[in-house]
């Protein structure tokens, strides 16, 4: 089974962070970068169905400039069997821009399978996936949180609020993963070695036009202090009037 | 920091692995373990897999294939989170293994590295005794010679692994002493004592080992820190141990073990290091969000100028940890800066915790807070692997025979 993974390298949004002077993005001083959270559970899901497979590849794909190749070896490290930087000076916000590249790589490439994390944990689009799909003509499921595979058809759950949905699917196809398929796993030290000799193939990217931009990124605003309006039972009548009145939310 | 200088990718990228590790594995079950004084032979399961028990030793034999840089960086990463972890790889891979690869023959490396290397089973190093602890020169344990034999009697004292470990480097007496001459290392073996954990999670016994007759553990120490760590006597009752298990030469065994201890202390500073950091990572963050009259106590200077003596002399451990490690690494000398290494780091770390625990004030005196362990495990870097006088003794020989040079 040959099966891609595209990844995207992104900020890790638990620290702190600033707005550049732009107000366009990130201000990148002080960020610490890695693979997007959904994507490190596509190269896992990918790296068991090829290990349940018995045989196949996993190949994984990033746009960006170089420093994704530190992402890309990371995934070697985790298992993947090589990588293919497509490279661009940034990675644009319009994810049809970025679906296009993506569809003319691999379009051609005899994927079973095309995995994406279901969002980037950055901007959060939930767009170049399907987008990807729909130019390679491929069917797409997303955010699905199991994965069978069996005689050329997929068998994919997602998780509805208090539902499960199963659907059926013929290969090849596009998938985005959910969590639930399995926690990705650390790059041992051997992993870490042996990623240093797999193969990392570099081609420029083939960006479609960016139609979207960035207008403004901005905090929200600063949360009203607390306020302390009494103590023991002889609150709880304010503490309910409050609620009700100016909370709205009883 | 990400010291250039020192680090090239692929260390950054063991640096994450293991700090993405002590994050997630680690972090959450600290803190009982410490308390149940229990074993971490979960997390045993899971480094072995990831190669953190065999991260310096050759991929035929087992290990990772990785430099040494990388082993003391894992230590320094996994003391950040919890000592106990960093000591157990540690006392695993430099006391219980280094020996067997740097002084074993070619058959006693193909029979034990890949077993210990691969995390299947945890090794420790017999030489303290309660007679002979930095004196090492006043070992009594004995080794007869039988012929085709030795017979060792003896105790060995605060042996990490002693319990949970199967294989050991031991010294003893092959000819009377006092004096270093005449004391031969073995390697002996034995079961760990935990066989029914070992069975269910499939790490921590080889049933194909053939053990040592008459070698088995004492009672577990119930220590102030390093409580997850296991620590116990290893006692030699007419051991019987085959000539082939003699490691290095007969009589030689002072030379050699001197040498795993100049590797040790750069293991010990990497852990005591790793301490202060976690500590100082600590009180910096409850600094900036605990408030005393209006504002957050780090804006004080009484706190403020705490952290940056804590960021400051960590700095400066840092310098004087790698540094030590780097000339290791590269063939050259490193006696001296291991021991100032050493020297520095573990009383950084009574330091910092210390400083840490003042930060939190009433909070950090109890458990609900990581630094008052954080401060017990301090304390041992200070004794074990050389006390800090010993390194003091070790740099001020080197310091004065240069000058008599």
């Amino acid at each position: 089974m040959k099966i891609a993974v595209c990844i995207k390298r992104v900020p890790d949004m638990d620290l702190r962070f600033a707005i550049g002077a732009g107000g366009k993005a990130l201000d990148p001083v002080g960020l610490k970068f890695d693979i997007a959270d959904f994507d490190g559970y596509a190269v896992e899901a990918g790296l068991r169905l090829v290990e349940s497979h018995g045989s196949g590849e996993v190949v994984v794909v990033s746009i960006g400039p170089t420093a994704v190749q530190e992402t890309l070896r990371k995934a070697l490290g985790m298992g993947a069997h090589r990588a293919i930087h497509l490279d661009a000076a940034e990675v644009p916000f319009d994810g049809m821009s970025i679906a296009t590249a993506l569809a003319a790589e691999l379009k051609e490439g005899g994927y079973d399978l095309v995995l994406f994390g279901r969002m980037a944990t950055d901007s959060a689009n939930q767009t170049v996936g399907p987008m990807a799909a729909h130019l390679m003509g491929l069917p797409c499921v997303t955010a699905i949180s199991k994965l069978d595979i069996a005689n050329g058809r997929g068998t994919a759950e997602r998780q509805l609020e208090g539902a499960t949905e199963t659907m059926e699917f013929p290969m090849p196809a596009v998938v985005t993963i959910d969590e639930g398929l399995g926690r990705p796993r650390l790059p041992s030290l051997k992993g870490i070695m042996a990623a240093k000799k797999k193969p990392l193939e570099v081609k420029p990217a083939q960006l479609g036009a960016a139609n979207l931009t960035v207008d403004v990124i901005a905090f929200p605003p600063d949360r009203p202090p607390g306020r302390i309006i009494g103590e023991g039972a002889d609150a709880v009548p304010e503490l309910i009037r409050l609620l009700q009145t100016e909370a709205k939310v009883l | 920091m990400d010291l250039p200088f020192y680090f090239g990718e692929e260390h950054l990228q063991v640096r994450e692995m293991v700090r993405e590790f002590a994050r997630t594995e680690v972090a959450p079950v600290a803190k009982d373990l410490d308390r149940t004084s229990e074993f971490l032979w979960d997390n045993v399961a899971k480094m072995g897999p990831l190669g953190l028990l065999g991260v310096p030793w050759p991929e035929e034999l087992g290990g990772a294939g990785m430099d040494q840089l990388s082993y003391y960086i894992v230590l320094h990463e996994l003391a950040k989170v919890d000592a106990s972890h960093a000591l157990t790889v540690s006392a695993h891979t430099n006391l219980g293994t280094s020996p067997i690869v740097d002084f074993g023959t070619q058959a006693q490396r193909e029979r034990y590295v890949p077993l210990l290397a691969s995390g299947k089973v945890l090794g420790g190093f017999g030489l303290t005794e309660p007679g002979a602890g930095s004196d090492a020169g006043g070992t009594a344990t004995t080794a007869v010679d039988k012929g085709d034999h030795y017979v060792l009697n003896g105790s060995k004292v605060f042996i990490t692994h002693a319990g949970v470990g199967e294989i050991f480097s031991v010294t003893a007496r092959t000819s009377p002493g006092p004096g270093h001459r005449g004391i031969t290392s073995f390697i002996v073996t034995k079961d760990s004592v935990d066989l029914d954990r070992c069975r269910t999670l499939g790490v921590g016994h080889a049933e194909e080992l053939p053990k040592t007759k008459g070698l088995r553990a004492g009672k577990k120490e119930d220590k102030m820190g390093w409580r997850s760590s296991d620590t116990r006597e290893l006692i030699l009752e007419d051991a019987i141990v085959p000539k082939e298990n003699v490691l290095g030469t007969v009589g030689e065994g002072f030379v050699n073990f001197l040498k795993t201890l100049d590797a040790g202390r750069i293991g010990i500073a990497a852990v005591s290091l790793g301490i202060a950091e976690g500590a100082y990572g600590e009180a910096l963050r409850y600094a900036s969000v605990r408030k005393q009259f209006g504002q957050a106590i780090a804006n004080f200077q009484g706190i403020s100028f705490q952290l940056a003596d804590m960021a400051t002399e960590i700095q400066a451990g840092t310098h004087l940890l790698y540094h030590a490690a780097w000339l290791k690494q590269n063939g050259k000398p490193f006696k001296q800066e291991a021991a100032m290494a050493k020297l520095y780091c573990s009383e950084l770390a009574m330091r910092v915790t210390t400083k840490a625990v003042q930060v939190f004030g009433g909070y950090g005196y109890t458990t609900d807070y990581p630094v008052e362990r954080m401060m017990r495990d301090a304390k041992v870097c200070e004794i074990g692997e050389g006390t800090s006088e010993i390194q003091r003794i070790v740099i001020a020989r080197n310091i004065l025979a240069s000058l008599e040079a």
